[in-house]
């Protein structure tokens, strides 16, 4: 007799076990900090789900984390370790806030406008990056760090002297109305959520990687390069090249992320801050296995937490602080998922084993 | 009979949609040399591997000194006294032997490490076993027969009994192979068991008292080895009769395909890997280019093949100049490359089989439209490819490249190669570690090769290998051109002489 496992993929069923374990933990701290863990939780996830202005704010939340999330595995699928999603987001919302402050144009069109200079500015982040790399091996996890940096002054120079708020030196002004991807019918189907265009151009944007990846030439290019530099050198492609674009196409996929959220979660752009969906990118990229479709439902989980978290802070004593420690937890075990599977493995060899026995001995019985 | 040091019964173990082991039952006495024969993927290094604790059994028993035990893990085979010298070493190498040795449970005084003692007790085992290893130098400065050695050592000094060797002489010069076959008569003289997984016969004869021999997966027999025939055991392993020689037509020499004129490549350390060497290679022939590893055969044929660049000289491919030519024109061009290291350079292991016999070519108008890949053509060539190489995968084309056998992966590899028509086919140590079945097989396809008009530049540690192939013989000896000659006008011991730089005349 086997024991058949039922068919999950193994990515998923770590991912399970990842998420499950971070609640385990998250509910262990509420009870130290002496909460009760149940509210805790009901209240987590009804402040993101309970009704339909929630919800529509969870997917506002989620939108720019499947961005960077999507970042972040499109170049860890190539062998590269994006660390730079936060800089390439600053940077395409900076380039996308200055088109939509500074030029004129009917809606659908200044959205396509601002969605290309979003690409065009994160695509340069990466770029740097890559080029470092491919010709002077630079490691990409320092080059993308300090292009972080590079971001975060060049945004805080620019706003201030260029896009000045009304009220306040260290913000933008606010974009237009025109300029945002909120749109009334969404706003109002959702009750005045902040979900806006965003949401489309994420799952569409995972749709194109999903099909990049999996169905066309330049996908199977990329990963043979990730799993392996040295035969796709043999079968005669072009490595550095393909690293160059792998990490531009991971930053332009930052700075449509920071289209949606400085132009549609939120309405302007503020100076002095690395934002944390580039590094929540990572976290969201590990969850979902480095998988489009894994980044996904990765990212709209973290987004249900982040934006249920203010809610349970509202209506318990938990501190906020406990929804990112979850998060942080969650991130700790799918990081160590390696120890996931291999317990998943002793507990298979261990049912196979006593199965074993157990045909035996009764084989042994009929005797 | 005296008990067993060991004694494996009714082994089984599985793997996603193979058998790896079903029902292996080995026993091995003391002082004996038991050698495990299979061809690649029988199941051999799996059997070894459960029994050295990497995996546990699905069924079956395993017993020590007549004790039933379950071995958890290597450390714990240590304690039994079982101890595995693998193929692929692993040794840190800016350490020094006695570091390396004692890894792991270091002698401790006080606060430091007492080395000292521990390289007075390496010294006196190696002059003990004969093993004339000197505990004080660092690994990389020495030789892969030296490391091989210290992997020995490192079992003795954890006062092992049974010694597993798997594929032992696979890097070994001829010299060396030689050397090792001391080693072990004085490990069995000192009341040591060896288990010898291999599928080269010779050995075996040479060295083994009985042969326990693995068809895929399944125990075929144990027999005694001075009784048996060489013929016998092939027939055992393999299941069917082997022929032992290569059968070719004469030489049909047909124009020039490789010219290579005066070439000189820098090697990893910056110094000329290969020196002024000339050579051509001509359609209708298999030229072997024979020497000791590390002479410059790796940098001469990443020179050729476009993955490092030339220094000096000019390399021709039928007639026109591919020196600085991408490795992808020269492919289109009618190179084909079965490189020396099918894990490194062959194979992207996480792809599927499939993926990997596109390698080169899914770029052709064949497996894509506007971009995207044509997966029936893919499936349909790899189909293909299985079919006539004889690749074993237990998915077809989707199996993972990972999970197939190093025959099957080498397999998969040359029929890659070979499907692609080249002209010129450069085949590096194409059979390397592979069983004799698989050699047989790819040795033969390198032949029709040859005798459909194409040129095959041979490359090979394995002199046997070279003279059974080869038209004409270059020998190349510290990156430089020392002999060429006709294959027929030389004896082993000869090119022997040549390939440690001796030279002879030369041969057109």
């Amino acid at each position: 007799m086997t024991i058949k496992l039922p068919r999950i993929p193994r990515a998923v069923t770590v991912a399970l076990i990842s998420v499950f374990l971070g609640l385990l933990a998250g509910a262990v701290f509420m009870l130290v900090t002496g909460s009760n863990p149940f509210a805790g939780y009901t209240y987590l996830f009804r402040g993101g789900l309970m009704n339909i202005e929630r919800f529509g704010n969870t997917f506002a939340t989620a939108t720019p984390l499947i961005l960077t999330g999507l970042s972040v595995a499109f170049a860890f699928k190539t062998g590269l370790f994006n660390i730079g999603a936060s800089g390439q987001l600053l940077m395409g919302g900076l380039c996308a806030t200055a088109v939509g402050l500074t030029v004129v144009l009917p809606k659908p069109l200044l959205l396509v406008l601002m969605l290309l200079a979003a690409i065009a500015g994160g695509a340069l982040w990466g770029l740097v990056p890559g080029i470092l790399k491919a010709l002077f091996n630079v490691h990409e996890v320092v080059a993308t760090i300090m292009m972080n940096w590079l971001a975060y002054w060049t945004v805080y120079y620019t706003i201030p002297a260029y896009f000045k708020g009304e009220f306040l030196e260290t913000e933008s002004r606010k974009i237009p109305d025109i300029a945002s991807l909120r749109v009334p019918g969404l706003t109002e189907m959702f009750d005045g959520s902040y979900i806006n265009l965003g949401v489309f151009i994420g799952i569409l944007t995972v749709l194109l990687i999903w099909v990049i990846l999996e169905k066309t030439v330049l996908g199977y290019e990329l990963k043979a390069a990730g799993f392996n530099r040295f035969a796709a050198e043999y079968g005669g492609m072009k490595v550095n090249r393909n690293i160059v674009l792998s990490m531009t196409i991971a930053g332009a996929l930052a700075g449509v992320g920071g289209l949606t959220l400085y132009c549609g979660y939120a309405v302007n752009i503020q100076i002095g801050i690395l934002p944390t969906q580039g590094f929540d990118g990572i976290a969201v990229s590990l969850l979902g296995a480095n998988s489009p479709i894994g980044v996904l439902f990765s990212a709209l989980f973290f987004g249900l937490l982040h934006s249920g978290k203010g809610f349970m802070n509202a209506m318990t004593e938990i501190p906020p602080q406990i929804g990112d420690t979850i998060i942080a937890t969650i991130i700790y075990f799918s990081a160590t998922s390696v120890l996931i599977e291999r317990y998943l493995d002793k507990i298979k060899t261990f049912m196979g084993n006593r199965a074993f026995k157990k045909a035996n001995a009764a084989e042994q019985e009929v005797r | 009979m005296e008990t067993p040091i060991i004694e494996m019964k009714g082994i089984r173990k599985e793997f996603p949609g193979i058998v790896a082991n079903d029902d292996i039952t080995i026993t091995l006495a003391k002082g004996e040399v038991l050698a495990l024969l299979g061809e690649n993927g029988a199941g051999k290094s799996t059997l070894m591997s459960i029994l050295f604790g990497l995996y546990t059994p699905d069924r079956g028993s395993i017993a020590v000194k007549g004790k039933e035990v379950k071995i958890e893990n290597p450390t714990h085979a240590n304690r039994l006294g079982i101890g595995m010298v693998h193929q692929h070493f692993k040794l840190v190498h800016n350490f020094t032997i006695t570091e390396n040795i004692v890894l792991g449970m270091e002698p401790k005084k006080g606060l430091g490490m007492d080395l000292a003692s521990a390289s007075k007790r390496i010294k006196e085992l190696s002059e003990h076993y004969g093993l004339n290893v000197d505990p004080d130098a660092k690994i990389e400065d020495v030789s892969v027969g030296m490391q091989q050695r210290v992997e020995i050592l490192k079992m003795l000094y954890r006062d092992a009994e049974v010694l597993i060797f798997d594929e032992p002489t696979a890097v070994l010069t001829p010299q060396e192979i030689t050397d090792l076959m001391g080693i072990m008569r004085n490990l069995i003289a000192e009341g040591k068991s060896i288990i010898l997984i291999t599928h080269k016969l010779k050995e075996i004869k040479a060295i083994a008292d009985r042969c326990t021999v693995i068809r895929r997966g399944r125990f075929i027999g144990t027999v005694d080895v001075s009784e048996t025939s060489t013929e016998k055991m092939a027939e055992m392993m393999v299941g069917r009769e082997v022929s032992f020689s290569v059968e070719k037509g004469d030489i049909q020499q047909g124009s020039k395909v490789l010219e290579i004129n005066n070439l000189s490549v820098m090697n990893k350390r910056g110094v000329l890997g290969v020196k002024d060497f000339s050579l051509d290679v001509h359609g209708g022939e298999i030229l072997g280019l024979a020497g000791v590893d590390g002479n410059g055969q790796t940098e001469l044929v990443e020179a050729l093949t476009g993955l490092t660049k030339v220094e000096e000289g000019t390399i021709f491919l039928n007639g026109q100049d591919i020196t600085s030519s991408s490795i992808r024109a020269r492919i289109q061009q009618g190179m084909a490359h079965i490189p020396e290291d099918r894990q490194k350079r062959g194979l992207v292991l996480d792809y599927s089989v499939e993926d990997n016999l596109i390698l080169e070519n899914y770029a052709d108008p064949r497996f894509n439209t506007y971009g995207f890949l044509r997966r029936d053509a893919i499936r349909e060539n790899s189909e293909a490819i299985i079919e006539n190489f004889d690749v074993r995968a237990g998915q077809g084309g989707a199996t993972p490249a990972r999970s197939l056998s190093g025959g099957n992966q080498q397999k998969a590899i040359v029929g890659r190669e070979i499907s692609h028509d080249p002209e010129l086919l450069i085949a590096v140590q194409p059979t390397r570690g592979l069983d004799v079945g698989s050699i047989e097989y790819i040795h033969k396809r390198l032949v029709e090769q040859r005798d459909s008009g194409k040129a095959v530049l041979l490359v090979s540690l394995e002199l046997d290998e070279i003279m059974d192939l080869s038209d004409r013989i270059a020998v190349i000896s510290h990156g430089e051109l020392v002999g060429l000659v006709n294959a027929d006008e030389i004896d082993e011991n000869e090119a022997g002489l040549m390939m440690a730089g001796v030279a002879k005349g030369s041969a057109s």
